[in-house]
């Protein structure tokens, strides 16, 4: 086909179009929404799982992760004015992992202390952590200022302290916090150093319903000796005493395929020698895959959406070129009579079709784009386009044009040109 | 002797309703030579459009040979009918049939855009034909903005502006009242004696009595053909024009 009756049977098409605005919109809305629908959704959908997998990547691919649960209380003790509660990992499970467990690299227990953090007259809730120097290794922290927690702290009992970065920040708002010597609930400690910032743990487990947003790092040794296993934590009508000898082990694998061994061997060690269910395994490697796994359905979930609100809007748009062409029989009936081949009439229709399919996909990709970039700045959503997504939603629209476009086209041109004629 | 524009042998166009047969054309055999003026007459139903639309490339005989312009279109498939009909056929029918959202002169180069090979022309030629249809202060309006007769010249200028072999017309004053239809009939006159071939299908006596020759039928066969006075005036035009 020339370029030249080509462009005509653009300009043929869009001048029908035009002389039906409203009617042209409605049909194109289909298209449009679809359309927008896959590229918003791609990009909120990609976000989220970006977050997802920045979140479990911090935790460390090649580590395993236990962590102690408060078993859920009886119900028959529970007015009791004072109690306490014995939960959680063991020093002796530690032990175990250390001593027998094959595949393994390193092992840091860590201890959680709920300490209220103070300097001078300013003072917040924080999440303070006994821990060894190898933590700083295994969580792949950044030490901003100074530095963390070394073996001699252990060795000799000091009392030191890391600062996360939200500690050092309220605490020290104006001044370094370097050498400072602040209250760890009411013994005093010095900071010798702060951590870079990192995107923090939306929903972590081993803090339920508790407000802790800064960290805090303390010598493990330190910590033992100073605080003991015993923790005083105050609630409505009484005080609740909580003997939990870690918090938390992390344990680094040596070769990424040795995770699940790891895991399934810690599970099975836990399982034997705690009656109750008192405690999590973590494999961030695990949760990597479903994560994985769930993006999988997910896009196959948004592709189903995508694809039927396409098909919706192409089979709308079918729709009115059939009436189209069934309007406009006579019109084909005397451009066959004055010599229109069956394809310029295809054509004609189908060129038809695919500007409304496009210009909706078109005006689908600008809304598309923006609906992310609303969800974001309203929502506080991360959101990423990929640049994929529109040019994927725009071919699907023009392919959509095509393929629903085909069918009346090729009844348009298959009419009995005498029949056509004689339509009225 | 001319040369044929167009040839029927033995054609036959039977409709099947069902199992009743409609012999709408049975056994019709004539030859239209170049620079005749045919007028088809005969009651309705009697077969004229049918006629006309194989003469017209737009329907096959069920049987019989059709020959237009020296070529059988019996061995022709779609894509050549079609190109047949945008370069050596001009239709006239009855309502006009403009295309609504076209202007005169796009209306009047519609047969062109079709050609595999369209004249660079195109635009002159219409205009020059709007002018001659005496529409050169319409070349811009749409049919919806002309009157009956107006939208009969743009046919007329349509139905020329490929030089056609042969001008096809189906009751082509129906629509319009006597004043206009004998304007629309002079234009006729003016284009037979130019050289042009035309075959007209009309049921009014004073209609045909500007033909050369005369067709009448009924039930879809031809009753008589009349050769009138006016055929001698084609054998005493000079060669040259009988041949452009
Ligand atoms: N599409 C059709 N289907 C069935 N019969 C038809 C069809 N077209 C025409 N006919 C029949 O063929 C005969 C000739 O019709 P037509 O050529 O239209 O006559 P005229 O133009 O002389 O009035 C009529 O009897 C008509 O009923
Ligand atoms: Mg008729």
């Amino acid at each position: 086909m020339k370029s030249s009756s080509f462009a005509r049977a653009l300009k043929t098409g869009v001048n029908s179009l035009l002389l039906h605005k409203l009617r042209s919109l409605l049909t194109t809305l289909g298209v449009l929404f679809g359309t927008a629908s896959v590229i918003s959704m791609l990009a909120i959908g990609e976000g989220a799982s970006y977050e997802a997998q920045e979140q479990i990547k911090q935790l460390g691919s090649q580590n395993v992760i236990l962590r102690s649960i408060k078993p859920p209380e009886d119900p028959n003790q529970g007015e009791r004015t004072s109690r306490v509660i014995v939960y959680g990992l063991k020093d002796e499970d530690l032990k175990r992992i250390e001593e027998t467990f094959p595949a393994v690299k390193q092992v840091v227990p860590i201890r959680q202390l709920h300490k209220e953090m103070s300097f001078r007259n300013r003072a917040m809730a924080a999440r303070v952590q006994a821990t060894r120097p190898l933590y700083q290794e295994l969580t792949g922290r950044v030490v901003w200022e100074g530095r963390f927690i070394t073996q001699e702290d252990e060795r000799t009992l000091n009392t030191v302290c890391v600062l996360g970065t939200e500690v050092a920040r309220y605490l020290f708002p104006l001044e370094t916090s370097l050498g400072k010597r602040v209250k760890v609930g009411g013994d005093y400690f010095k900071v010798v150093g702060t951590l870079a910032p990192r995107v923090r743990l939306s929903d972590d487990p081993a803090v339920p319903g508790e407000d802790l947003t800064g960290e805090v790092f303390l010598p493990y040794e330190t910590a033992r000796k100073w605080y003991g296993k015993l923790q005083v934590k105050r609630r409505a009508g009484g005080r609740d005493m909580e003997e939990v000898d870690l918090h938390e082990i992390i344990i680094e694998v040596d070769h990424p395929e040795n995770v699940t061994v790891v895991a399934s061997a810690a599970r099975e060690m836990l399982s034997r020698f705690h009656q109750k269910k008192d405690y999590e395994v973590v494999v961030p490697l695990e949760l990597l895959l479903r994560a994985e796994r769930t993006k999988e359905i997910f896009n196959i979930v948004l592709g189903s959406i995508a694809g039927i609100s396409l098909l919706v809007g192409g089979i709308g748009i079918m729709n009115v070129m059939l009436a189209t062409v069934t309007e406009r029989t006579r019109e084909i009936g005397i451009r066959r009579a004055l010599g229109a081949k069956r394809r310029h009439i295809v054509m004609q229709f189908l060129v038809e079709t695919v500007c409304l399919s496009v210009g909706g996909g078109l005006v689908g990709v600008a809304v598309g784009l923006l609906i992310p970039y609303i969800v974001q700045e309203a929502a506080d959503m991360p959101t990423i386009v990929t640049p994929t997504a529109p040019i994927l939603a725009f071919g699907i629209s023009a392919g959509v044009g095509v393929l629903f476009g085909i069918y009346p086209a090729w009844r348009a041109a298959d009419m009995d040109p005498v029949e056509a004629l004689r339509h009225e | 002797m001319n040369r044929a524009v167009a040839e029927l042998i033995e054609v036959e166009r039977i409709y099947r309703m069902g199992a009743e047969k409609v012999h709408a054309l049975d056994r019709v055999s004539f030859r239209v030579e170049r620079g005749e003026y045919w007028s088809v007459m005969g009651a309705s139903g009697s077969g004229k459009s049918t006629l006309l639309n194989v003469m017209g490339c737009l329907d096959r005989p069920t049987k019989g040979s059709y020959r237009l312009a020296e070529r059988d279109t019996g061995v022709m498939d779609d894509d050549e009918l079609s190109e047949l009909r945008s370069r050596k056929l001009g239709f006239i029918f009855q309502s006009y049939n403009l295309i609504p959202q076209l202007d005169v002169l796009e209306n009047i180069m519609v047969p062109l855009f079709y050609q595999d090979e369209p004249p660079v022309d195109g635009l002159e030629r219409a205009e020059s034909l709007a002018r001659r249809t005496g529409l050169a202060d319409r070349m811009r309006h749409k049919p919806s903005e002309l009157s009956g007769g107006q939208q009969q010249r743009v046919a007329i200028a349509r139905a020329l502006v490929n030089d056609p072999e042969l001008i096809l017309a189906d009751e082509a004053t129906g629509n319009l009242d006597s004043q206009t239809a004998e304007e629309i009939l002079d234009l006729f006159d003016e284009l037979w004696r130019e050289g042009k071939t035309l075959v007209f299908v009309t049921h009014e006596t004073h209609v045909a009595a500007r033909a050369s020759h005369v067709l009448r039928m009924r039930d879809g066969q031809i009753e008589e053909i009349e050769v009138r006075e006016r055929a001698k005036e084609i054998q005493g035009r000079p060669a040259t024009e009988a041949t452009c």
